[in-house]
């Protein structure tokens, strides 16, 4: 069990208020009308499932009901931070590029 | 075999005090080249092996495994055994495994404790009964046994079972697959390994793979904690922890770990000799020989890989348990774990080649790996060993998440989650 800090209403919550809603900031493919199969199986379903640090995506669900980004570590279970979306991203883009 | 197992042999060793019974496997020096690696030393790798050596004639095979024989998943289930899904591809598979079951123990001469006394699915709304009706009509379709219980039929096999209408989720009727079952996990690994390990078959334990070794998109080995060793085919079938070994190739697979808890209580006289699931109040019962009750619980929501689950989720389960057997309320727990499941998204299993040749998957069991432990090996080496899948598993490549052919089993098999 752990405790999740949504970002939009500013509580501190256990998990049981959230929802889980997987693998943040999956990109959709740029030109939809030309992706080939494979890229559309990719984007629908491969998945990173990384053992370690990793970006997911929260919904506060029995709150304020908006989605937000978690860093979470998937072995140890540490919660690094909370964030918007758009927020999460910067971080997320300056680590992806480090 | 060295050690046949007899009431001759059990005769002769008792007289000698039981002091000369020899290890039922052997632990062997890991070698340098192997025709084939099988990475996971779990029922479903040790299958695979076994029936390598046994049906195909490949015997110069390695089972390498990171912690100890059947000590992940293969140890972490509530052993349950059925047939009765959904939809063609995966009932035949699954009752292809449940066949295999039947005979299992004479095959290994080895006990697995296979006992066929019934698995329940019960149906709570009008909706849980159609689906259930839908699904029985399909199964004695595709040949598998199963009839639909009225709550009068449930009461007659579990007695201790509350059908009545004044439970907030009143019980209206069950699925029955009176072939179905349980058996004990710990001895399908040790059978499996024992039979391997009889055919040449080379067991190494404490032994993680670290890395492949692909050239040219073939590959060649594994960098493992205790060399590196080659092969031209190498099978995957680590569940949770598939994707760590995916990656290390550079290949993208669609699955999700997650956390499966279960727990047991202490040992009580037996009161229920049959297996109860239900998906709508969400889970599952059996009594072990033991007389422990083994009670099923779901995943936890989020990717993880602590093989430990969420506490609510144990107390949803058990208040779910409660509430279709009252007398249960003042049974006390003894144990409680968690296993790491990789989950496809149509809840179905990934067996087939991946894009490096001669690498070779077998994963996605998800929550309902166990009862195919047989089935899977025996599909699994034939697709390692002619490169190409068996007719039952072919339906179940990876390209199916690019052509679209999924086999949708979430919420139609009686998968409890």
């Amino acid at each position: 069990m752990f405790q999740l800090h949504c970002p939009h209403c500013g509580a501190t919550r256990e998990e049981e208020e959230f929802s889980y809603a997987g693998e943040a900031y999956i990109a959709r493919p740029a030109n939809p009308e030309e992706a080939s199969d494979a890229e559309w199986g990719d984007y629908l379903f491969m998945r990173k499932n990384t053992r370690g640090w990793f970006w997911e995506q929260w919904q506060h669900t029995a709150g304020c009901r908006k989605v937000f980004v978690v860093k979470r570590h998937t072995a140890s279970y540490q919660i690094a931070g909370s964030w918007t979306l758009a927020e999460g991203k910067a971080h997320y883009l300056k680590e992806s590029e480090a | 075999m060295a050690n046949r197992y007899s009431f001759w042999s059990l005769l002769k060793h008792g007289l000698k005090h039981h002091e000369t019974w020899q290890p039922a496997w052997r632990t062997p020096q890991l070698k340098p080249r192997y025709d084939v690696i099988i990475i996971g030393g779990g029922g479903h790798g040790l299958a695979t092996a076994y029936y390598l050596a046994k049906n195909h004639g490949v015997k110069n095979v390695a089972v390498l495994e990171k912690g100890y024989l059947g000590g992940g998943n293969t140890a972490r289930n509530t052993t349950i055994v059925r047939s009765n899904y959904l939809w063609d591809e995966s009932a035949h598979l699954y009752e292809h495994a449940l066949k295999l079951w039947e005979g299992l123990s004479q095959e290994l001469n080895f006990n697995v404790m296979f006992s066929q006394r019934g698995v329940m699915n019960l149906g709570h709304t009008l909706q849980d009964m159609r689906d259930i009706e839908r699904r029985v009509n399909a199964n004695v379709l595709n040949g598998i046994d199963g009839v639909i219980l009225s709550p009068k039929e449930i009461q007659d096999i579990v007695p201790l079972m509350d059908v009545s209408a004044s439970t907030r989720f009143p019980v209206m009727g069950a699925s029955y697959q009176p072939r179905g079952g349980v058996a004990r996990h710990d001895a399908v690994a040790w059978g499996f390994a024992r039979g391997a390990s009889e055919l040449g078959v080379d067991l190494i334990e404490q032994c993680e793979v670290t890395g492949m070794i692909i050239e040219d998109g073939r590959i060649k080995g594994v960098h493992t904690t205790q060399g590196d060793v080659f092969a031209d085919r190498v099978g995957c079938v680590a569940a949770g922890s598939t994707s760590t070994l995916a990656k290390m190739a550079g290949v993208r697979l669609p699955l999700e770990s997650h956390p499966l808890q279960a727990f047991v209580s202490e040992s009580m006289k037996p009161c229920l000799d049959t297996v109860v699931m239900s998906n709508a109040v969400h889970g599952y019962v059996s009594q072990s020989d033991k007389g422990e009750l083994v009670i099923g619980a779901g995943i936890d929501s989020y990717l993880g890989y602590g093989q430990r689950g969420s506490p609510h989720v144990i107390e949803h389960t058990a208040a779910a348990i409660i509430e279709l057997f009252p007398s249960f309320s003042r049974v006390r727990l003894n144990r409680q774990w968690g296993g790491i499941v990789d989950v496809a998204p149509d809840a179905c299993p990934i067996i087939g080649k991946s894009p490096v040749k001669g690498l070779y998957f077998n994963c996605g069991w998800g929550t309902g790996g166990f009862k195919a432990t047989p089935g899977s090996g025996h599909v699994f080496a034939h697709t390692i060993a002619n490169d190409a899948p068996h007719p039952l598993n072919a339906a179940f490549a990876l390209d199916r998440f690019s052509t679209g052919h999924l086999i949708d089993e979430h919420g139609a098999a009686g998968v409890a989650h």
